[in-house]
């Protein structure tokens, strides 16, 4: 598939804001927070997710339609995602709001629950946008859901933790340690077990079943046109076969071992230190979420192969 | 446990449907297991396309196109028409393919449009409704009007079948000519798919798939049609006619050695 | 959940397919017929209005026409594309004073300026020179009213496209059946069980040919292709039997002799229908190889004036020599097809004769399948296998139709024997210099079985059969260019002797191209791929004025094209161009307009007045004869004026006698009023249908001043079907061949005996062999004649490979059509263009592989003539020893209104580069040293196209990966209709974008 900006943009953007509200709310729920860092923090969330609901709608091609996209939302993840989202962002504004106001720490608690059960249905919608395709093996795969959630939730808490150490919040930043550290491990390792199943994964199409001619020596000679067409451009990742090998190492060195190492070797109470893993650690996701897609073979490609 | 964390696990991976599982050149349509949690219609139109006797001349494809750009799916864009690299959508393509190796090569002309699905992955992905399937003679359309162009869709089709219009950033596809076959302002010989109309060779027949006697039906019984990537079980109700060969009507005084 | 999957909801589809704009509403339909190809199907065209007039909203295939019945093809689907094309001539342009041709700068001039400037410059020619004129026209299908205009002007210097086309399919059959494959006559599928199609990709009637394919096949029929390249129809063939090209004149031979060896042969059929029992002449001299005939010229069906009819036989029955007809033919003789134990009979002066097929079965003796094997690269036993199953389909399962029909000499056949075995064969035989006579093979093959003019065999089309030789004598005679005087004879014909040779007493050509020279004695159809060079090198002579019509050709018709363009620059000492004054009517902003010195701007098919008629190559069915015309459904762009008025303005103003009235005055209106009222014979014209002062007489009659409105409601075709028992054995058919001479179709009623022996062929022999009296060909050209004129067909090698180190160049490059561009013509369409915007060279992979190239890389092909740079595909479809690619994709840059840089120009790469226009004349006897002849068939000039033999080597990484060699590009012309926008959106009728 093509990777598109838009789609890396508006996933990795609004993961690392959901992993940042989740870890917020568990940590409201376990220590006292200081209101003005945790304003802070949400206003922060609720810009990420602007941003990524801004970037996704560079994907649309009648954008001013948008909001017929909550339509469907029996049947499609989409359109699930297309309501969970605002309601994320409606969840975020009012946990802001009921902490701005001072609301009761019950009215808090149940806000922050609400935004932690949103939080989780977004990553579940997102996630399965993809999931469900179910001839898109690399994808089809319970796997994709996690890995949606733990590298958001890591990318997420990572920046939380940069946010507390430029405030100070050392407590704070305490306590968020292991969950970084779990949460980026276990993403890590898990993407790699995903990264491992594509790897072995064989078609389940060929050309054979493709077109029905059952000869084992069959080839393309002519997709039908000369030039490309939408089919050419959307399932082509577009990259050469080496920068495909490469990628994974790529991001897995960004998205986790350079923060990890980075944070091992120079602590971690440096804002700046914590800044530069939230850079690679973007860097890294971006890349992570090129390789997710660059690597999702579409059977569709099977008719698009040959010029002639 | 879970079967799917298991394999992970033990590092298996799903294991292929076998080209060997399918009856060669046909059945596969027949022969597929009947998905009953989704309902089926009484009436499902389609093509079905005779690769026996289909030469490639793309007569379908520009017959199409002409019909569709200044119809109810129209305009149909071209981006480049006259630079290089021009591009643009199409519902129709006709592709080819070779099979076996000099001299016993067969070479395929492959046509191939919106199967129209019984069960159209398409259609539930779409978040706006704007991918529909008619309850009244399964044709699976796009309504222009309601498409945010998100692509979903076209992500969800296994067949490559859907054409995203640039210009005008709506999803498109086949229509089966749904402007033409049930259009009462045509004379009623003309209310048939453009393609259908053009194609020199009749390779492409056209009718009610449930209709037990129809011509399509009857073809896909006698002829073995079979539908396309069968394993993803999309029930396409387009169906396909393998290739027959015709045998010398001598034997051979000494065996050829060709 | 999945339930809202099925309803067409939420809520009702904001856009109902059938709501408004309803796309049909406001159509009206009008019928007209397609010119995107030759095919030349009926359409109709819908048309929506809009602002600024009708638009098309679609073209389909009119059900109610003969020819396609409701199907069209990719290319007549697109005529949208091909009307609105920004690549489209808008206004008569003169090149400005002082540029160099092919630089592109024109001026815009007024349609007045322009037949002043040409009506001046063609009467003073006239009144000089005329033959410094020359006319020639490429894809048309007017040639009735372009030879007419030559033929009044009194130019020899005309032609169409045959020549550089098919003309040995169109010569090498009907000098031997009499008709041919193309628009003459076709395979009858309808009825045939085995078909046999060799070297062809898409042909002429490439709708009628599909639609029957398709028919033939669900019927069960067997198809077999031969050919080096399976695609297209090839495809779907049964079996393919790949071949090197120019090799199936020994496959045919091996069959040949595979059929005489087992006997598998119409006995009967031969000894009625065809000279293979008449005797030839064995004592040498002035009648050796002739057929003998009696002295007496009242016996014997009436002779031709050029042949004698009165031949003999030898009776085996009553051991007798028998006149051939009628005698020869009565109940209970039999005719003798073998040479008796002594090898000879003897007529009565004691000359010795031996029966026509004993000749052939000596010819075909050494052509066993092994020899065929050899040089064919198929199997011995194959072909073997073939022979059996071809005589099987034609004998044993054979059949009658209860049809009666009544030969020429008066038997009353109860039946008619069908043949179902049918053939087809289009330029993969005929685009060699070994075409002639490699068709000649086919048409002595499928003689020997019978399937000539039976049902499910080859059938003719009207007004073919023609005689063999057809008595159609092309102009010859050097005084009779004479000024200001039509010539006597059309310029182009059938030559059937030395005599009728264009040439002047040395033997020097007359013609321009040297058709009709001793160089391509039978080249009936001109030879336009002659004329640039000829006339740039002043040999025969030098020519003021050449127009070209619907002719590339400075790009694609044209072989070894960069010298050619480079021709059409090249100035004599004085500084005047060698060709002084080049015309181009084109339509659109091709290659060759960039060259011209005035541009004539031309119409689509949609916006003019045509016809395909009788007189020249009609759309006939087997049934009977179809015409048709064009009307124009549309306004003409621009100024854009259709040819034919141009023509008969041309002629007017020239005061061509057909085309005055005794006062002087103008006969025609102009084209409309010329198809009506001009008669070449009483009540003969351009049309046959709706004739007659009250348009009801058919075929022959009186004009009928609403001729064309009689076919504008009659969807622009008349279709006249025969009877029945004139459907079949029509080259014998008593009832038919009255009928036609009736009709004016044919100049005399006799039959047409098929010619297994080609004594036409033997008389221009014999004059090599200077056993003639008459006119003998110059030394040089001796061996030559002697060498291809064989009376017996026989293979040969292409005569490229004499010329060349075949080892050097081991392979064959061959261009095939695609189904979905005509030519060069259709990169001007956008939605064609998508299809093809560039090609590659497909190679098998073994091949390939052997010359280090990669599947899609970029290699280099050179043949002894030139190189090309282009990208390969590997293909297991191609015999190993051949390349091929499509036709004509590649293009100049900047030509056809195409951006410059794009896809056509510089992935795209044309084959004709590697093609020499001329080889050298083998050193013989008296060849001048570096001697040269077209690179052509020895017979008839049709351009050996097919012939060249390339090696590939891959591109240097370091190359450009573009096509070589580039061209610098065209830049539009004034007035070309342009308007491109980056982002296309046609939609008819402009209401709903
Ligand atoms: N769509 C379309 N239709 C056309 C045209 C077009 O440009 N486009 N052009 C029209 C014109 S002008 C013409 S003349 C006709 C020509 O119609 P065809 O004769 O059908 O056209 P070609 O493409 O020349 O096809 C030649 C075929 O012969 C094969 N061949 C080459 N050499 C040999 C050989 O030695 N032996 C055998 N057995 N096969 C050989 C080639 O592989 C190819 O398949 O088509 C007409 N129709
Ligand atoms: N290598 C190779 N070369 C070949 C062949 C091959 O097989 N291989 N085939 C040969 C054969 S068989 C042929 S017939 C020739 C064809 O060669 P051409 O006859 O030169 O080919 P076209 O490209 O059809 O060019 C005809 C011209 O007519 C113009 N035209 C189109 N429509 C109209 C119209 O309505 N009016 C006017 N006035 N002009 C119009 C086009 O713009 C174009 O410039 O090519 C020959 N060249
Ligand atoms: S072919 Fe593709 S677009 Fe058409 S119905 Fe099936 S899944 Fe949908
Ligand atoms: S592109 Fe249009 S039709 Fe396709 S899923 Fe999106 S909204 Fe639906
Ligand atoms: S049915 Fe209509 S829309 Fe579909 S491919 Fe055929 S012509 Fe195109
Ligand atoms: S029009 Fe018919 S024969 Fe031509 S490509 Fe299409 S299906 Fe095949
Ligand atoms: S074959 Fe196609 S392009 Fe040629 S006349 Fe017929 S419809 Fe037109
Ligand atoms: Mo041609």
């Amino acid at each position: 598939m093509r990777p598109a900006w838009s789609i890396l943009l508006f996933t990795t953007l609004s993961g690392t804001a959901q992993g940042l509200l989740l870890a917020l709310a568990v940590a409201s729920w376990l220590m006292p927070l200081d209101t003005g860092f945790a304003l802070m923090a949400i206003g922060v969330a609720e810009v990420l997710l602007l941003g990524g609901l801004l970037a996704s709608f560079f994907h649309l091609g009648q954008k001013a339609r948008a909001w017929r996209a909550a339509a469907m939302w029996r049947t499609s993840w989409m359109s699930r995602e297309v309501i969970v989202l605002p309601l994320l962002m409606g969840g975020g504004a009012l946990w802001w709001l009921g902490l701005y106001l001072g609301a009761s720490p019950l009215a808090l608690q149940a806000l922050s629950a609400a935004v932690v059960v949103v939080t989780l249905a977004l990553w579940v919608c997102t996630a399965m946008i993809y999931a469900c395709l179910r001839f898109l093996q690399e994808w089809a795969h319970p796997l994709t859901v996690i890995n949606f959630t733990l590298l958001g939730m890591s990318s997420g808490s990572v920046l939380l933790c940069a946010l507390a150490s430029g405030m100070g919040q050392t407590e704070l930043l305490a306590w968020l340690q292991p969950w970084v550290l779990a949460s980026t491990l276990l993403a890590w390792f898990l993407r790699r077990l995903a990264l491992r199943r594509n790897a072995r994964l064989s078609p389940m199409s060929s050309l054979q079943s493709a077109t029905g001619i059952h000869q084992p020596q069959l080839v393309q000679k002519s997709m039908g046109m000369s030039s490309g067409s939408f089919n050419t451009r959307e399932f082509f990742h577009g990259a050469t076969a080496h920068t495909v090998r490469r990628m994974p190492w790529v991001f897995q060195l960004l998205a986790f071992a350079l923060p990890l190492l980075l944070l091992a070797l120079l602590g971690t109470q440096s804002l700046l230190v914590w800044l530069g893993a939230v850079l690679l650690q973007f860097v890294g996701l971006l890349a992570e979420r090129w390789v997710f897609f660059a690597q999702a073979r579409h059977p569709q490609n099977l008719y698009y192969q040959t010029v002639s | 446990m879970i079967q799917w964390l298991k394999d992970l696990m033990q590092g298996h991976a799903p294991a292929p449907v076998s080209p060997h599982l399918m009856e060669p050149g046909g059945g596969g349509g027949a022969a597929q297991a009947v998905d009953t949690d989704t309902p089926t219609l009484a009436r499902q139109l389609a093509l079905v396309i005779d690769l026996n006797v289909c030469v490639g001349c793309h007569a379908c494809v520009t017959a199409c196109k002409q019909w569709n750009t200044s119809g109810m799916a129209g305009p149909l864009s071209d981006v480049n028409p006259y630079a290089a690299e021009p591009t643009g959508t199409f519902f129709n393509r006709v592709q080819t393919y070779e099979a076996g190796s000099f001299p016993n090569t067969d070479t395929v002309h492959f046509p191939k449009s919106c199967l129209h699905c019984e069960d159209p992955p398409c259609v539930p992905v779409c978040p706006t409704g704007a991918s529909y399937k008619r309850e009244a003679d399964g044709i699976v359309l796009v309504d222009a009007d309601k498409c945010i162009g998100c692509k979903y869709c076209a992500w969800a089709c296994p067949y490559g079948a859907r054409e995203f219009d640039e210009a005008s950033g709506v999803m498109t596809k086949c229509t089966l000519c749904v402007d033409r076959i049930h259009n009462p302002l045509l004379p009623e010989a003309d209310r048939k798919p453009a393609c259908v109309k053009a194609c020199p060779t009749n390779a492409r027949l056209f009718g009610d798939v449930k209709d037990p006697n129809s011509e399509v039906s009857q073809a896909i019984r006698e002829r073995g049609g079979y539908a396309l990537m069968p394993e993803w079980n999309t029930r396409p109700a387009n169906q396909y006619l393998p290739r027959r060969v015709t045998p010398a009507a001598v034997a051979p005084s000494a065996p050829p050695s060709v | 959940m999945f339930k809202s999957l099925f309803s067409e909801s939420p809520g009702l589809p904001l856009q109902d397919p059938l709501a408004e704009p309803n796309p049909t509403a406001q159509t009206t339909v009008k019928c007209t017929t397609c010119y995107m190809c030759a095919c030349r199907c009926g359409i109709r065209v819908h048309l929506v209005e809009g602002d600024k007039g009708p638009e098309v909203r679609y073209i389909d295939g009119n059900p109610d026409h003969p020819l396609n019945q409701g199907v069209i093809c990719a290319k007549g689907s697109a005529g949208i594309m091909k009307q609105y094309s920004p690549a489209r001539l808008t206004q008569p342009l003169l090149r400005k004073p002082g540029s160099e041709r092919g630089a592109g700068e024109f001026e815009p001039i007024s349609w007045e300026r322009a037949f002043d400037l040409l009506s001046e410059r063609l009467a003073h020619i006239r009144a000089t020179d005329p033959k410094k004129f020359a006319l020639f026209t490429g894809r048309d299908q007017m040639q009735a009213l372009t030879g007419l205009f030559a033929r009044q002007f009194g130019t020899p210097n005309y032609a169409a496209h045959g020549g550089f086309c098919s003309v040995n399919m169109a010569a090498g059959m009907i000098y031997s059946v009499g008709g041919s494959f193309w628009e003459f006559g076709g395979p009858d599928l309808e009825r045939s069980k085995l078909f046999v199609m060799l070297g062809t990709a898409e042909d002429h009637h490439s709708n009628p040919m599909k639609t029957a394919l398709s028919k033939f096949k669900r019927a069960g029929g067997r198809f077999i292709s031969i050919n080096p390249v399976r695609t297209g129809y090839s495809a779907i063939a049964d079996e393919w039997i790949p071949i090197k090209p120019g090799t199936d004149g020994a496959l045919l031979m091996a069959l040949l002799h595979e059929l005489v060896r087992t006997d598998t042969l119409d006995h009967a059929f031969l000894k009625r229908f065809t000279n293979a029992p008449q005797l030839v002449v064995l004592d040498e001299g002035e009648r050796e190889g002739l057929f003998a005939f009696d002295p007496d010229p009242a016996k014997g069906p009436p002779g031709d004036g050029r042949n004698p009819h009165n031949k003999l036989v030898f009776d085996r029955t009553s051991g007798r020599i028998l006149n051939a007809y009628p005698e020869g033919i009565a109940d209970g003789c039999d005719p003798a097809l073998d040479a008796p134990p002594e090898g000879h009979y003897t007529l009565a002066d004691g000359t010795r004769v031996v029966p026509a097929f004993a000749l052939l079965r000596q010819r075909v003796l050494s052509c066993t399948p092994e020899w065929a094997q050899a040089i064919t690269g198929i199997a011995a036993d194959r072909i073997r296998l073939l022979a059996q199953e071809l005589g099987h389909a034609a004998l044993t399962q054979a059949f009658d139709l209860p049809i009666p029909w009544t030969d020429a000499w008066g038997k009353k056949h109860p039946t008619t024997q069908a043949r179902p075995l049918a053939f087809h064969a289009m330029r993969g035989l005929a685009a060699h210099s070994n075409g002639f006579q490699t068709v000649r093979s086919l048409a002595v093959l499928m003689s020997l079985l019978g399937t000539i003019d039976a049902p499910g065999g080859f059938r003719h089309k009207a007004p073919y059969p023609r005689h063999i030789v057809p008595n159609y004598r092309a102009f010859n005679d050097p005084d009779m260019v004479k000024p200001n005087t039509p010539l006597n004879a059309a310029p182009l014909g059938f030559p059937a002797s030395p005599e009728e040779l264009a040439i002047h007493a040395d033997g020097s050509p007359i013609r321009i191209d040297h058709a009709f020279s001793w160089e391509h004695p039978l080249s009936a159809h001109g030879m336009m791929h002659n004329v640039i060079t000829n006339a740039v090198k002043g040999d025969p002579y030098r020519i003021d004025t050449l127009l070209l019509f619907m002719a590339n050709m400075a790009w694609n018709s044209s072989m070894n094209t960069m010298a050619v363009r480079e021709s059409l620059n090249r100035k004599d000492e004085q500084g005047e161009y060698m060709i002084p004054f080049l015309v181009v009517c084109d339509a659109f902003q091709s290659e060759t307009v960039a060259f011209a010195d005035l541009v004539l701007p031309d119409t689509t098919y949609l916006e003019r007045h045509d016809t395909m008629s009788m007189l020249d190559r009609p759309i006939s069915e087997f049934d009977g004869p179809v015409d048709s015309v064009r009307v124009p459904v549309l306004q003409p762009l621009g100024e854009c004026k259709p040819f034919q008025e141009v023509l008969v303005e041309l002629a007017s103003r020239l005061k061509f006698p057909a085309f005055t009235t005794p006062e002087g005055g103008r006969k025609f209106k102009g084209y409309t009023d010329f198809i009506v009222n001009f008669e070449p014979q009483p009540g003969i014209g351009f049309l046959m249908g709706w004739r007659g002062e009250n348009g009801d007489q058919h075929l022959r009659g009186a004009p009928n001043p609403k001729q064309w409105e009689a076919y504008a409601q009659n969807n622009c075709v008349f279709h006249y079907t025969l009877p029945e028992n004139m459907h079949y054995m029509r080259n014998w058919n008593r009832d038919y061949l009255d009928f036609a001479k009736d009709k004016g179709w044919r100049q005399r009623n006799d039959p047409v005996q098929l010619a297994i022996y080609s004594d036409t062929l033997q008389s221009f022999r014999l004059a090599a062999q200077g056993k003639t009296k008459g006119r003998q060909p110059p030394e040089h050209l001796r061996e030559r004649i002697n060498t291809y004129f064989d009376p017996l067909p026989f293979w040969y090698a292409p005569l490229e490979d004499a010329a060349i180190d075949l080892k050097a160049f081991p392979l064959n490059a061959i261009t095939q059509r695609p189904m979905a561009m005509y030519h060069s013509w259709d990169s001007q369409n956008a939605w064609l263009r998508q299809i093809h915007s560039h090609n590659y060279l497909h190679v098998h992979p073994s091949t390939a592989q052997a010359a280090g190239v990669a599947d899609g890389g970029w290699a280099w092909v050179e043949s002894h003539w030139g190189q090309v740079r282009c990208m390969l595909r590997y293909s297991e479809a191609v015999e190993p020893g051949t390349v091929w690619t499509w036709n004509a994709i590649g293009k100049g840059d900047g030509a056809w209104h195409l951006a410059p840089g794009s896809d056509e120009a510089r992935k795209g790469f044309l084959l004709n580069h590697l093609i020499s226009e001329e080889l050298p004349l083998p050193q013989g006897a008296g060849a001048p040293a570096g001697a040269k002849v077209s690179n052509s068939d020895p017979i008839t000039g049709q351009a050996g196209w097919y012939d060249v033999r390339v090696r590939i080597r891959p591109a240097e990484p370091e190359e450009a990966a573009q096509s070589f060699p580039q061209v610098d590009t065209m830049q539009p012309v004034p007035g070309v209709r342009g308007g491109v926008a980056q982002v296309m959106r046609f939609f008819a009728g402009k209401s709903k974008p």
